[in-house]
């Protein structure tokens, strides 16, 4: 179509640093971008983020925007949605992609119907269709029971990508590209919801997203009691706790840990489930893991045909006779 | 204060990925009569945050949903809970819309009812999780919305929201009509009371054809989508378990993190 071009990503900080997501949208962004002969462009909107910029560049960019404002540092959707539109007006690219992020999740939907365009959240696959150069975006649907492949006639063609799904760019320090400000022009009595506080709920130890050791527990432990003991072997393996829906719903441990398609996306060395039936809606969070282990006294549970490894039985009995020996190997 | 809360009935997402099958031809999910209905969950959630509600304020909930042929046990079923009435928007036209097509319709239908404060919907559907349908409603109508709710209060023509964030919640303040999407975190959906069963009974539903909102047929469901489905499939999955065996548990975990060690995970 006339006058869309290029591949546009919404990037995103994480400690003053662009974020692992944003690596893996700026490696899936310069492919069809190559893949179309055509550029790819990062975005960044925040607060003192002109340093983003340059390495955003070095992961593949060729030309970034910056919406720099104090209104800006952490996301809020009215002013977000100003300054993409700000974005484009200068520069309407043939492709959009955000990750699949808290801001993501919340800014995408209402910059399609803005722009009153298609947009597919959730993405694991991203690939340009060879004849009709459209974009074929993949999305686990029914709870990842079933994968659907989409595609749409009107422009920007946006998708959100699930973390942890995409290759990341490389880093290239050496190369070089564009770097342009653009001003946000925000007038805030215009925002129409007001941030009245934040509240982090501390999680302790290694953080879920970043173990490499994740023990999961389902309905099958049965209260927070049952946890410590997954936590016990969590903390023996220096690994993380995580949960399923049920068992986050059931308040036997705090939401912040519950993996799957509503919760985190982990991608650990090894992934313990334990009492849990290996749901779709779970599996979407954990399937990108080295290993799976499963403990499970269902031999028909569904976990089984996801994990590699498996013991059969009660996890009360199995769990405490495995952290023991796992104990005593190390020591050995 | 008066509050629309949007549902969707959809197939059981508890059927096991065993039992779920897809027909390839039509890219459809396989509905067999064994597998039952029921409200998507986080729609569930969005009636218990309406309620909960209630239970402060003098309120008037009003359920609204889409789609063909819905079960009546299904659709009702936010009666049982306290809610007092339902509005459909059913019919063969509304089918096979996507979140455009769906979120448009349901537009036109609040635009109908009018008079509201607070429109409740779920995060996503979980069928197709497409997560759009609520949001995309608040820009077509022109109000301010907030997703993933965890907590809503309501005070003088506002509500302040908990919404889910990384690492935990932030605190966010609305000015009403708006429109929030509700995440499970806010808890488990209340049973039904007798009262509520009872009064369902008497109830039934309000239907709306695509005339009936201002729309024209052509317009809605399959019509009236911006995106087109290509293929749904079901994952192809590899790799066999290997069973750990002993003579009992005990044996079986040990054997497990010696398996482990051997080849070096941990």
């Amino acid at each position: 179509m006339a006058g869309y071009k290029n591949v546009m990503i919404l990037g995103e900080v994480s400690e003053g640093r662009i974020s692992p997501i944003t690596k893996e949208l700026l490696g899936c962004g310069k492919r069809l971008a190559t893949d179309l002969g055509e550029e790819l462009i990062a975005v960044f909107i925040g607060h003192e983020i002109s340093t983003l910029a340059k390495q955003a560049i070095a992961f593949a960019a060729d030309t970034v925007y910056s919406v720099d404002a104090p209104f800006l540092q952490d996301y809020e959707a009215d002013p977000y949605l100003v300054s993409m539109q700000r974005v484009l007006e200068q520069e309407m690219p043939r492709i959009l992609l955000l990750g699949q992020t808290f801001m993501g999740q919340d800014l995408a939907p209402r910059l399609a119907f803005k722009l009153k365009t298609a947009l597919v959240l959730d993405c694991v696959d991203l690939s340009i269709a060879p004849e009709t150069k459209l974009l074929l975006r993949t999305k686990p649907v029914y709870g990842g029971k079933a994968l659907a492949c989409f595609t749409s006639e009107s422009y920007p063609q946006m998708a959100t990508v699930r973390s942890k799904s995409m290759q990341a760019a490389e880093r290239a320090d050496s190369k070089k590209g564009k770097m342009i400000q653009v001003k946000a022009n925000l007038d805030p009595s215009s925002f129409r919801t007001k941030i009245l506080g934040r509240v982090t709920e501390k999680e302790e130890g290694v953080r879920l997203e970043d173990a490499e050791v994740v023990v999961a527990g389902g309905r099958g432990i049965g209260s927070a009691e049952g946890f410590k003991q997954l936590e016990e072997l969590a903390k023996t393996l220096k690994g993380a706790v995580g949960a399923t829906r049920a068992a986050c719903d059931n308040e036997w441990v705090p939401t912040t840990v519950q993996i799957g398609l509503t919760g985190k996306i982990v991608a650990p060395k090894l992934y313990i489930a334990v009492g849990l039936s290996g749901s779709s809606q779970h599996m979407a969070g954990c399937s990108g893991s080295g290993t799976i282990v499963a403990i499970n006294n269902d031999s028909r549970a569904h976990i089984f045909k996801e994990a590699k490894l498996g013991v059969i039985g009660d996890w009360k009995i199995i769990l405490p006779a495995f952290t023991r020996k796992v104990l005593e190997i190390f020591e050995s | 204060m008066k509050i629309i809360v949007c549902v969707k009935e959809i197939l059981d997402p508890e059927l096991p990925p065993e039992a779920f099958e897809v027909d390839p031809n039509r890219n459809l999910a396989l509905c067999p009569e064994s597998v039952s209905h029921v409200l998507s969950p986080f729609d569930e959630n969005a009636v218990e945050a309406a309620m909960r509600i209630k239970d402060l304020h003098e309120c008037k909930i009003t359920i609204l949903s889409l789609g063909n042929n819905l079960h009546r046990e299904v659709v009702k079923n936010p009666l049982t809970m306290g809610a007092d009435e339902v509005v459909l928007l059913e019919d063969e036209a509304y089918e096979g819309g996507d979140s455009w097509a769906t979120a448009r319709a349901l537009a036109q239908a609040i635009k109908r009812i009018g008079d509201y404060d607070l429109i409740l919907c779920g995060r996503q559907a979980a069928d197709w999780d497409a997560g759009q349908v609520g949001l995309g409603m608040a820009e077509m109508l022109s109000i301010p919305s907030i997703s993933l709710a965890r907590k809503i209060e309501v005070m003088n023509g506002k509500a302040v929201v908990e919404r889910v964030c990384e690492g935990g919640y932030e605190i966010v303040e609305i000015a009403l009509p708006a429109l929030i999407t509700v995440s499970n975190e806010l808890g488990q959906p209340r049973y039904g009371t007798l009262e509520g069963v009872l009064a369902s009974v008497a109830k039934q539903p309000i239907v709306w054809k695509p005339e009936d909102i201002g729309m024209d047929p052509s317009e809605t469901g399959e019509s009236g989508r911006k995106l087109k489905l290509l293929k749904l499939f079901k994952p192809v999955r590899e790799g066999e378990c290997e069973i750990v065996e002993a003579e009992n548990p005990q044996e079986a975990a040990r054997s497990l993190a010696v398996r482990l060690r051997e080849v070096k995970i941990i």
